[in-house]
């Protein structure tokens, strides 16, 4: 994946509200520790030489979910048009950690982001003919309902991305 | 319409005016603006509608085999697909699955088709508890009051209100002001309801055939929290909101915030294809569970394969609900959706909807407040032809209408093709063009009788016509008689045209026709004016589809020899060029054959002519009409054809300084703001091209390109308002 599809989606993901970093897998738990407010709750990364900090929950209960911080989870692509993140929904439980958290860490592969909605949209549809569900989200949760604009409604007020280089 | 159900409507509007005009025009006019710099950042917007367009127009065409289609894949994956014919059946099928799970408490996310079946009413009486978690229809639910718009349920409350309201209501140990404050509160109040519910249901803005997936767009999290936390999910959509393929849903998801609210895209556009297999969440519980989930997809009928079979209400079918036809609509940014309310829908395709699910006597009650501006034909993310729905629909009530017993006062004057029993106040502006005739026939007497007090009286009375308008004055002297009294000839012609006599033009304002042909004989072209009569334009704004048809044709006879004889057709008033390139392809296809590709507005005409290599120094500059600087409004139908800028071209090629108005429309949109009923909404909708920079600037000259527009202006900044072509033309 060019360096520049990457930028794109990195200069999206400022203009949508949400921040952004980029690191080698090595550096990915320290990046994750500084990111990361307690108590923090998280889906294993399954990215070749990551690791989530030690603090994460990876098996929390639905009340550790509901007290829960920081969710960090991986998201299995990106857009880089609209800074928009694929975040699956397995048994793992990513809709919750990335979804009832003030503050929702998403870890990408660099090679997971896609330049267009098109193409994103062509990689999901054998995932959901499968049975399989995503949500495409960018940006933090947001409502305008209440007579302005707020960040942070139902789901989380802050969003950071940490796109892992050369995965 | 009696004068006293005038009364009653324009009172209803006075007071929507003023408690909620502000907040609904704050909110529409930011989406609206939003959405043109959106949609300015898409390479290719109008491909992308195109093929939005095609999708919708292939899904709606095998409906029947994408419904099952659809059911076999939910069912597939471990779900129910339940078709519902009507309200009545889906809010039964809905009750026995909260039946089945014993639910004492329902959390929904925002949905309008839930809102056409009033299924919380249904579960309320059967003892369930619902509560709705999108903030805007949770205010409005605590408030008791119906949605003012479908994306944006209560933009017609503003902070303060909704403060007041959670103030009075809950009495929070501190006094909620900020929206923060206010999202908050609402936010933890909410999710103790979402933590303990038994059964979350949900709208679906797309369904996919191939996969059994839905499409879910929104902002706040409360969707996803609602399929989430309950074990069971229950989606409740319309059948038209089927596409068949996961990968059709790209230009929608790229289209559908973007012309709604102005996002490029919403937080949240969740695909899910239920039962999901995300863990199950017992917060009694120590962990989290692997339960089986339910999934029940209600698709509703109710109407739409009727709908289907309607030629004309067909296109309905293709909307995703996205909003922007209200919020580009004129009036409806002044009073917003509770006076554009049917049942259920309002502002913009509402008309059509209404028609199909509720039927036409909820669609009649707000249908005239669309004008046919247009404008929101290319707001359109699926290219429907809004205005054709509202006409057709106008048409019907029109036709279902009793006769009534004062028809004998216009029937001398309304010679249409129109059953008795259409309104008289349509009636008489329908037929607009014999009254110009006999006008012009008898001036100045026809104008003295009706400016003269008890006339205004009786026509406000029993037709309508406000008092507070001035009315047209008719001209002894038509156009056509002017040009008949001339000699002028001009030697080796560069194009040779057909100056057309619209009504306006050829009875009322009769100088800017003069100056039209005085302008393109400066620049070398022999005109003739034809002895053509109304494009039909006029009935038709006031759902007459027959008489405007008999019109179309007639003036289509008349303008073919000139045309077959190699002549252009150029035209002055912007609503009558539409009738040529637009809205003849429907009401006289003969006429949009002959005509579509060989007329032009004048303006656009004389563009044209100087990119040829005509002489600019034929025309005025600044200097010669003695004036600097010009506020120019755009006509609607103007601005849909996409000419605004041909006539900003000219007239800053030829010197003048030049500011434009964004306003949609000036609110008189031909015969909408003579009507009594609708004469303070006009004036509103006026004030926002009034006021806009340049325009309330005394030293500007204004320049309008419509009729309506000019008498708009004319009245509302007190100064007198021209067609751009009077500044050029040579005196004559």
């Amino acid at each position: 994946m060019s360096a520049t599809t990457v930028e794109r989606f990195c200069d999206s993901l400022e203009r949508v509200g949400a921040g952004w970093t980029t690191a080698a897998p090595a550096d990915v738990e320290a990046v994750l520790d500084d990111l990361v407010r307690d108590p923090a709750v998280g889906v294993p990364l399954d990215v070749d030489g990551t690791d989530l900090p030690a603090d994460v929950d990876t098996d929390p209960s639905p009340v550790d979910l509901e007290a829960a911080a920081t969710g960090v989870t991986r998201a299995r692509g990106a857009i880089a048009d609209y800074g928009s993140l694929v975040l699956e929904s397995t048994p793992a439980g990513e809709e919750a950690a990335s979804l009832f958290v003030e503050h929702h860490v998403a870890v990408v592969r660099e090679s997971d982001v896609r330049e267009t909605m098109a193409d994103a949209l062509d990689a999901l549809g054998p995932v959901l003919r499968d049975g399989g569900s995503a949500v495409l989200a960018t940006g933090p949760s947001a409502t305008a309902d209440m007579g302005d604009l707020v960040q942070g409604a139902h789901g989380p007020e802050t969003v950071d991305v940490v796109v892992v280089e050369g995965r | 319409m009696s004068s006293l159900s005038r009364d009653a409507k324009a009172a209803r509007i006075r007071e929507l005016l003023a408690t909620e005009g502000d907040a609904v025009e704050d909110n529409t006019t930011g989406f609206n603006d939003g959405r043109y710099d959106s949609v300015s950042k898409l390479d290719d917007y109008e491909g992308l509608k195109s093929e939005a367009r095609a999708i919708k127009e292939d899904a709606i065409e095998r409906l029947p085999e994408l419904v099952e289609e659809l059911t076999e894949a939910v069912e597939a994956n471990g779900g129910t697909v339940y078709v519902a014919d009507d309200a009545a059946d889906a809010n039964r099928y809905i009750e026995s699955v909260c039946d089945d799970e014993d639910a004492e408490r329902v959390v929904k996310s925002k949905s309008m088709t839930t809102e056409e079946l009033e299924v919380n009413e249904h579960l309320g009486g059967a003892g369930v508890d619902v509560v709705e978690t999108d903030l805007g229809e949770w205010v409005l639910q605590v408030a008791d009051e119906s949605p003012s718009h479908i994306v944006a349920p209560a933009i017609h409350k503003s902070r303060e209100a909704i403060a007041e309201l959670f103030n009075e209501t809950f009495d929070p140990a501190e006094e909620l002001r900020t929206a923060e404050e206010l999202t908050r509160f609402a936010r933890e109040k909410l999710w103790e309801d979402i933590r303990g519910a038994d059964v979350g249901m949900t709208g679906a803005n797309f369904l996919t055939a191939d996969s059994g997936s839905m499409a879910l767009v929104t902002s706040e999290g409360n969707a996803r929290k609602s399929a989430l936390v309950p074990d069971t999910h229950v989606a409740v959509a319309g059948v038209e909101k089927i596409v068949p393929r996961v990968e059709d849903l790209q230009p929608f998801v790229e289209l559908i915030g973007r012309s709604g609210t102005g996002q490029d895209i919403t937080a949240y556009v969740s695909l899910f294809t239920p039962p999901t297999d995300a863990p199950t969440l017992d917060f009694e519980a120590d962990a989290v569970g692997e339960g089986e989930r339910d999934f029940h997809l209600v698709l509703v009928d109710n109407g739409r394969f009727a709908m289907r079979e309607d030629e004309h209400l067909k296109e309905t079918l293709y909307c995703i609900r996205c909003s922007a036809c209200a919020n580009v609509c004129a009036n409806f940014q002044s009073v917003g959706g509770h006076a554009f309310g049917g049942e259920t829908y309002s502002g913009g395709i509402a008309t059509g909807w209404e028609a199909g699910v509720h039927g036409q006597d909820s669609a009649a009650e707000f249908n005239d407040l669309c004008t046919g501006c247009s404008r929101c034909t290319e707001a359109c993310p699926v290219e429907i032809d809004i205005p054709w729905i509202n006409t057709v629909v106008r048409d019907r009530v029109n036709r279902g209408a009793e006769p009534g017993n004062l028809d004998f006062l216009v029937e001398g004057l309304t010679p249409d093709e129109e059953p008795a029993g259409v309104d008289l106040q349509k009636r008489l502006f329908g037929n607009f063009e014999t009254l110009a005739r006999l006008g012009s026939a008898t001036a100045p007497l026809s104008n003295w009788a009706a400016s003269f007090g008890p006339g205004r009286a009786l026509m406000e009375r029993v037709a309508g016509v406000d008092r507070r308008r001035d009315l047209p004055t008719f001209q002894r002297e038509t156009l056509q008689d002017w040009m008949a009294g001339r000699d002028v000839g001009v030697e080796d012609p560069v194009r040779r045209a057909a100056l057309y006599p619209d009504v306006y033009t050829n009875y009322v304002d009769v100088e800017r026709g003069k100056a039209a042909v005085r302008a393109l004989e400066a620049l070398g072209v022999d005109v003739v004016v034809p002895d053509a009569g109304a494009s039909g334009r006029a009935p038709l704004s006031q759902g007459m589809i027959s008489t405007a048809r008999e019109k179309a044709r007639a003036a289509t006879d008349a303008l073919r020899p000139h045309v077959e004889d190699g002549r252009d057709v150029v035209v002055v008033e912007p609503s009558d060029l539409a009738m040529f390139r637009d809205d003849y392809e429907k009401v006289c296809p003969e006429g949009y054959e002959l005509l579509a590709d060989d007329s032009y507005e004048v303006l656009e005409y004389v563009y044209g002519l100087l990119e040829n290599g005509a002489d600019p120094g034929a025309l005025r500059g600044p200097t010669e009409a003695g004036v600097d600087d010009v506020a120019y409004h755009s006509h609607c139908q103007q601005r849909t054809l996409d000419l605004e800028a041909p006539t900003v071209t000219v007239l800053e090629e030829l010197g003048y300084d030049v500011v434009t108005s964004d306003v949609e429309c000036c609110g008189m949109a031909g015969s909408f703001g003579y009507k009594s009923e609708y004469y303070e909404l006009s004036v509103d909708v006026g004030e926002r091209l009034a006021d806009t920079d340049g325009f309330a600037d005394a030293d500007r000259t204004v320049v309008a390109s419509g009729t309506s527009c000019l008498d708009q202006l004319a009245d509302l900044l007190d100064r007198p308002a021209r067609h751009p072509v009077q500044l050029l033309a040579p005196v004559g």
